[in-house]
């Protein structure tokens, strides 16, 4: 039998190049495929309701304890600065400006991509190199719909859910640090932090964690469903999605923070 | 005179490639209706390759694969997945979900691809697959609490589960120990003959090909060297195929 030799690698351009093209491809049509099934019902609501679960729920001790030492930190290293200018009856509006405007959200989405991104990451990379996927996707069960689609809306919903949570959990711990220093109510607390916060900061908080909670879930998906290389991949992949997803955090924040910027 | 069976696979000058490394060089099978092939080959042979690329897991680069009078790769994505249900795919280690129990495995095809069925009909079609390969036992336990060989059971009862026309078997007996692989064995031969589906059998395991195969297809460097029945594939002097039959039953 004659061998066929037709099938000898061709690169449009060179190997490299076209390896560059071809991966942007396979991750934009993988980003595009969420908005796709986002218009093509029946939801699994239920799966999306078990994931918001681990994702939230299973973030909540790290997140809360992250949010109290931020609370109580910013205000014990910002009150002597402050105390020299004789302006520390206004550490609740620094305190509320810096928790909602910036570390609420940034924090918020740093601890997630490290705990839910890796988790996802490793989760789906171990379902990758099993095969697992694979039997999803010949038995027509829609694994991108079942796996991908409910862990990114899921992220979505709870990476703000968290940050709110943060932000609560860090004006506390503020509260009790100035309380502890100076004779204030928490009602008076309350209203001279949030004094200097308008709709627009608590909104462009608000996209910014759902924009970061997208490329966590996003990215950790990707990832795990592109594993290669057995268990060595798996641990790639996880360590991939929560290096990947902290670097578009860092580039989304710039951005968001630049185009919020023009509105105020 | 022997009517001429219905062909439902027929694959036709198959090539495939992974960069400059050509797995399949031109592939010629035919499987009839109720007919079990089993492929014979050594690690590497393409042969895994041969059912992916069948059941749309993997895309030629040339030749032509027909399966129910389907051209696969020119296939929209829905006619894939239709077609899917009709095509069993047996993975050579199981790829049971891991978070869900036997129970769940089983019923999770089922509750996605036809999602008018009650609970009870679910439930009664996932204890009716799981007496017929007799783990019903195991229907509440996790993938990790099974043995290897239940593993396999409860992989193939996944697919049995969709009711298909085809059967794809990728190593059946891989990894188990002799007595796990004749239950195997003859669950594949009471497959065919309880559900009258048609099989392909990836194997390098000449007993599973003797028990299980109507008629043997040995592949070497990506081609068909030698086909029929298995003392006609090893009636032969080709040394390949002579060193084959000796590691196995010598």
């Amino acid at each position: 039998m004659e061998i066929n030799t037709a099938t000898k690698e061709k690169y449009y351009l060179s190997k490299r190049a076209d390896g560059f093209f071809l991966n942007i491809t396979d991750t934009s049509r993988f980003v595009l495929n969420y908005f796709v099934q986002l218009l093509r019902p029946p939801y699994e609501f239920s799966e999306i309701v078990r994931q918001c679960y681990k994702i939230g729920c299973n973030s909540l001790p790290l997140i809360s304890l992250t949010g109290f030492i931020i609370g109580v930190v910013f205000t014990k290293q910002s009150r002597p600065s402050l105390s020299d200018f004789g302006a520390a009856s206004w550490l609740p509006s620094l305190i509320g400006i810096a928790v909602f405007r910036a570390l609420a959200p940034l924090v918020t989405a740093l601890i997630c991509a490290g705990k839910v991104g890796s988790s996802i990451g490793a989760e789906l990379g171990a379902m990758k190199v099993t095969e697992q996927i694979e039997a999803m996707d010949v038995s027509a069960s829609k694994p991108y719909k079942y796996l991908v689609f409910t862990r990114v809306t899921a992220c979505v919903f709870m990476v703000p859910l968290l940050m709110l949570f943060t932000s609560f959990v860090a004006m506390m711990g503020s509260f009790i640090n100035i309380s502890s220093n100076e004779h204030i109510s928490l009602a008076t607390f309350i209203a001279n932090a949030f004094d200097k916060i308008n709709f627009l900061d608590f909104k462009a908080s608000l996209i910014k964690s759902v924009v970061f909670g997208f490329t966590i879930g996003m990215v950790a998906c990707y990832k795990g469903f592109n594993t290669t290389r057995g268990t060595e991949g798996v641990g790639k992949a996880a360590n991939a999605a929560v290096v990947t997803s902290m670097y578009l955090i860092f580039i989304e924040e710039l951005m968001i923070v630049q185009i919020i910027g023009w509105f105020r | 005179m022997e009517t001429e069976k219905e062909i439902v696979i027929d694959i036709k000058g198959l090539y495939k490639s992974f960069g400059n490394n050509h797995v399949l060089k031109g592939v010629d099978l035919q499987v009839a209706r109720g007919e079990n092939v089993v492929v014979l080959g050594r690690s590497g042979t393409g042969k895994s390759v041969l059912i992916k690329i069948i059941c749309g897991l993997l895309t030629q680069d040339e030749g032509s694969v027909i399966v129910l009078g389907e051209d696969v790769k020119n296939l929209s994505y829905k006619k894939l997945e239709e077609l899917r249900l009709k095509v069993g795919f047996s993975f050579q280690l199981s790829a049971l979900y891991d978070s869900m129990t036997v129970k769940e495995n089983i019923a999770f095809p089922l509750k996605r691809n036809f999602k008018h069925l009650s609970k009870k009909e679910v439930n009664d079609r996932v204890d009716a697959v799981l007496n017929s390969v007799s783990l019903l036992k195991t229907k509440d336990q996790y993938p990790a609490e099974l043995s290897g060989g239940q593993k396999k059971r409860i992989g193939i009862a996944r697919t049995l589960v969709l009711r298909p026309e085809i059967m794809l078997y990728d190593e059946p007996t891989a990894g188990l120990d002799p007595i796990s692989s004749i239950e195997i064995n003859s669950l594949i031969h009471n497959i065919k003959e309880e559900f009258s589906v048609s099989s392909i059998i990836i194997t390098h395991d000449l007993v599973c090909a003797k028990t299980t195969g109507d008629r043997l297809v040995m592949m070497f460097d990506g081609v068909v060297q030698k086909e029929g029945t298995f003392e006609e594939v090893f009636d032969s002097d080709d040394e390949r195929i002579k060193s084959f039959y000796e590691y196995n039953f010598t």
